[in-house]
């Protein structure tokens, strides 16, 4: 017999994974609207995404003649493994019954899996650009993944636990803490994520300029449905980000499955009400941040990712000196 | 009481794998009995001894004395946990590689074929003694005996001179570490007579703390020269290219375990008593290693353009992540944390056991490529997924566990070994906990780097069109080949979805070397915790049953609410009408923001064409500068002073007789 707890967590679960796919775009548009609005342009809506989804589902899809099978699994491939991820993060509530599958190390590698398979893609066709996006992405990665890890060391290191939702409870839910050593993990963090997003300055998602784009040279050869659920993932990739950003450093207002079922009421509209506030509020820094910055030369990169690496090397370094 | 001890039949199966190699000897006039009877009876006993080592996992530790040997000095063998761990590794992958090579030496002439089979089995037969030895005699005997019959087998192509080059650098550094392994037992039998050469003896023996470690530097120095340890790593990438490849298989995912067997007996085992904590530093030493070999490793493995140099210094960064492991688990066990200790173990083990079945998978799956292709050289291949369906599908299960990705058997070990790290603070050694983070950070570098390796090195191979000279006559593998390869891909993903099972076997080992089993937090088989719930939890069949529910249930709904229609035309690539295969990246170009980021540590020459040269040539090489820095002074070392030795001969009678009298006269002159 499963008990209440469990089966209010179960519906937790899919009430989660479901609400994150259907949000992911709205975040996508709103970004995109207030990169518009600071640009001085009126933006196309923050619907816009909705609709581009809906135009390409539609479409034939159109591969090229020498396109292998991995080439049409890879965008459900990468659809599946953000799907997870946003399915393990605690975004509305912790104690999901699916979080213990994976801890925060798995959680990295899950979106390596999905990033190798995107750079496998864009090398089956042959292209320039393809194999030019590939190793400018896998370029990337290689420092960024790394500084994701450290970050997740020093909150785990803190939290005694590589669970996320016990990463958030530590955090949260214990008394106000100052801990120097998150400060450092902070500041990494939002470099790896504007780097693992396709973020200026790293990359441009609004770019076909070709020399400086590296997540739209590999995704060149897609069309379709393909192409939707590639940016698809693209935007649940960002939302994952965002909300472990969210789950790491402004872990309030996140529900926990066990003290719901008393007055789920009242928590869950709560817990939704801080996500949308946290979400619009994450966002439009991003469209700031991003507004703020220049592209920066490809060469750059691995400087600009290894000042991120340091940082969070910095911050465990911190943490085991001075125990916070 | 059971009629045979697991070792008798480990014996047995011993010497029937060196008769099978006489009988290929024998055989030579007929290649294809060989091949079709002679392997294959070869893969069956590797499976039994597998199975023979999986019995005496959980059955108490035997020991035999063979009626063989020196007078006085018989032949002690024994099976404990550690060794049937190795049993079970060694049985393991070398059934596939073996029922691989029955198809894939099928072309070769038959007095070749003969003794390679000879040479083959006696290489397996000895690495299986290595593993069942009891005192220093047999284990040296066993010892070089592989090192001599791999030697051979590395040569087997003797008359390309580059091959027999490599080969006697092999065999060179092998011997170099043979003495110093020599030496080490010298050192821990403790100068008690002929009767303390068995490995019994010595672990009693008390050895004062600066003769422990006096031996185990030797051990160190002498396994680490077999695993491929920095800075005697250089044969790796000369001897596993030279090899063919069944060969370098066994080589690298095999043989290099026997060293870190050998490295794990002697600390764990041998030296128990030593082990203590002023020792705390041999752990620091094997980490610090550990970590160079393992980013060093990685950084030429993404600059190399031949695929099996490749996997040569991707085999120098596995041997480093082992290390890692085990120096972690010497400085937890001299602190008295004996559950961690079992838990670095159990990671170490685990990826001794991952690393043999996914390198031995890419090593023969290289085998099919060349056989299909005649090149090494990755930059002149391409597209091989469509000629090759079953090797590129096969080999990417083996790409994917190596890049450390769930939910196969890399990341398993490699989440491991990261939990260890994190639960590493509360160490009384302050230099230790600082060191730590870095260690976690180097680790988590290489294992990214190792991602980028692999998709350079797949998606060179097999990705895009076709470079070069159109490979059309590559043909996939055949049917012995592909059970080969399946049999490896089958064992990675097994090892990957079911970890909790092969951790509670691996309880066994750590108890017998540190004291402490790891258990799992959780009853079921489901969820793999080593420490306990709360702490960290990892469950692969989860993780898979996830993403692929959500991949079939998306791919039903597009295609149900929408379509799917599909069209095939001319690529896009942005509109650019002249697209070559040319176009693509080739090795160098993907390994070549490697090259620049790490541009200090390569030795890199490179000619790059002017603006008006009329035919451009563009050619860059990047090399290993410890090659330059200590092996060659050290050569030219040797050779001056067996230049002064030379002095003395001359090759004539009357002035050898003439030393011999002045000799005399010295001595004469000191009595």
């Amino acid at each position: 017999m499963m008990s209440s707890n469990q089966a209010l967590g179960i519906l937790l679960q899919i009430y989660q994974s479901l609400l994150v796919v259907a949000l992911a775009p709205l975040l996508t548009g709103w970004v995109n609207q207030c990169r518009a609005w600071l640009q001085n342009r009126s933006g196309p809506g923050v619907m816009q995404p909705y609709r581009t989804l809906r135009k390409l589902f539609h479409k034939d899809a159109v591969i090229a003649y020498n396109a292998s099978l991995l080439f049409r699994a890879t965008p459900y491939i990468r659809f599946g493994c953000m799907w997870l991820a946003a399915a393990i993060i605690p975004i509305i509530a912790v104690d999901l019954p699916f979080s213990p599958a994976a801890d925060v190390i798995a959680l990295v590698g899950v979106f390596a899996l999905a990033r190798v398979f995107i750079a496998l893609a864009a090398m089956d066709i042959g292209t320039a650009f393809g194999t030019l996006g590939a190793r400018r992405e896998m370029l990337v990665s290689f420092l960024a993944e790394p500084a994701l890890l450290m970050v997740f060391f020093t909150a785990s290191m803190i939290s005694h636990s590589t669970q996320l939702p016990r990463i958030v409870e530590a955090l949260a839910q214990h008394q106000f803490v100052l801990y120097p050593s998150l400060a450092f993990a902070g500041l990494a963090f939002v470099i790896v994520l504007l780097a693992e997003n396709a973020r200026i300055p790293v990359d441009n998602p609004a770019t076909h300029l070709e020399l400086t784009m590296i997540h739209e040279a590999m995704i060149l050869e897609y069309s379709a449905r393909h192409l939707a659920l590639v940016e698809w993932a693209s935007s649940l990739k960002l939302f994952a980000y965002i909300s472990i950003g969210i789950a790491l450093f402004l872990p309030y207002g996140i529900a926990e499955v066990g003290a719901m079922a008393g007055n789920w009421g009242s928590a869950l509209p709560l817990a939704i009400i801080a996500l949308l506030v946290k979400m619009v509020l994450a966002g439009a820094a991003l469209a700031l941040l991003e507004a703020l910055l220049a592209k920066m030369r490809i060469f750059r990169t691995p400087e600009f990712l290894g000042t991120a690496f340091l940082l969070a090397v910095l911050g465990l370094l911190i943490h085991f000196l001075l125990g916070a | 009481m059971v009629g045979a001890f697991p070792l008798d039949i480990a014996d047995a199966i011993i010497v029937s794998l060196m008769a099978l190699g006489l009988m290929g000897l024998a055989l030579q006039h007929s290649p294809h009995l060989i091949t079709n009877i002679i392997f294959p009876l070869g893969a069956i006993a590797s499976l039994a001894l597998a199975a023979t080592g999986f019995w005496a996992l959980g059955e108490p530790v035997s020991h035999t004395v063979l009626p063989l040997g020196l007078p006085g000095l018989p032949l002690h063998l024994s099976l404990d946990p550690l060794s049937a761990f190795f049993l079970i590794l060694l049985g393991g992958a070398s059934f596939g590689v073996s029922i691989f090579s029955a198809g894939y030496f099928k072309s070769m002439p038959g007095n070749t074929l003969g003794l390679l089979c000879l040479e083959y089995h006696l290489f397996l037969a000895s690495m299986a003694l290595v593993l069942l030895a009891d005192d220093a005699y047999m284990f040296m005997v066993a010892w070089e005996t592989m090192a001599l019959s791999s030697y051979f087998l590395v040569t087997t192509d003797h008359h390309v001179p580059d091959i027999r080059k490599a080969g006697f650098l092999y065999l060179l550094i092998a011997h170099v570490g043979a003495i110093a392994i020599l030496l080490s037992f010298g050192v821990m039998q403790g100068g008690h007579g002929i009767g303390a050469y068995t490995f019994a003896a010595m672990r009693e023996a008390h050895l004062s703390a600066f003769w422990a470690s006096v031996a185990f530097l030797l051990a160190l120095f002498g396994f680490g020269a077999k695993a491929g340890l920095l800075p005697l790593h250089v044969w790796l990438p000369e001897a596993h290219p030279a090899a063919p490849s069944p060969v370098s298989a066994l080589m690298s995912g095999i043989m290099l375990k026997t060293a870190i067997y050998g490295i794990l007996r002697v600390t764990f085992d041998l030296l128990a008593n030593s082990l203590n904590g002023q020792q705390w530093w041999w752990g620091v030493l094997a980490l610090a290693l550990g970590l160079i070999t393992a980013i060093f490793g990685v950084m030429f493995a993404a600059v190399q353009g031949d695929m099996k140099r490749l996997l040569a210094y991707s085999s120098i960064e596995n041997i480093g992540l082992l290390l890692v492991g085990i120096g972690l688990a010497i400085i937890f066990h001299v602190y008295g944390k004996n559950t961690l200790a079992a838990l670095s173990l159990t990671a170490t083990l685990y990826h001794s056991l991952n690393h043999a079945f996914f390198k031995s998978l890419l090593f023969v799956g290289t085998g099919s490529i060349l056989h299909a292709t005649g090149e090494r050289n990755m930059g002149r291949m391409g597209g091989l997924i469509h000629q090759m369906p079953w090797v590129a599908v096969l080999m990417l299960v083996g790409v994917l566990s190596i890049s450390g990705l769930p939910p196969f058997n890399g990341f398993v070990s490699e989440w491991l070994l990261l939990q260890a790290f994190l639960l590493s603070p509360g160490l009384p050694n302050s230099y230790i906990n600082m060191l730590i983070p870095v260690a976690a950070g180097v680790i988590a570098l290489a294992a990214a780097l190792a991602a980028y390796v692999m998709v350079k090195f797949y998606g060179v191979i097999f990705l895009g069109q076709t470079r070069g000279e159109a490979r059309e006559h590559a043909h996939d593998a055949g049917i012995p080949e592909r059970i080969g390869l399946s049999w490896l891909a089958l064992a990675c993903v097994v090892l990957g979805l079911a970890p909790v099972y092969v951790v509670r076997q691996l309880d066994l080992v750590t108890q017998m070397l540190v004291g402490k089993g790891l258990g799992n937090a959780t009853p079921g088989w489901l969820f793999l915790a080593p420490v306990d719930m709360e702490r960290a939890s990892y469950s692969p069949v989860f993780f898979l049953l996830a993403v692929l529910g959500v991949m079939l249930v998306t791919a039903l709904v597009v295609h149900y609410f929408y379509h799917g229609r599909l069209l095939r035309g001319p690529a896009w690539d942005c509109g650019y009408p002249e697209q070559t295969s040319r176009m693509q990246d080739t090795a160098e170009g993907f390994g070549q923001p490697i090259r620049r980021i790490f541009e200090p540590f390569f030795r890199i020459e490179s000619e790059l064409p002017g603006a008006f040269d009329t035919h451009p040539r563009y050619h860059g090489r990047s090399e290993d500068r410890l090659w330059y820095a200590l092996y060659l002074p050290v050569k030219r070392i040797t050779e001056k002073l067996s230049s002064w030795a030379s002095l003395l001969q001359h090759g004539r009678i009357h002035l050898y007789l003439a030393y011999t009298f002045v000799t005399l006269l010295v001595l004469l002159a000191f009595v």
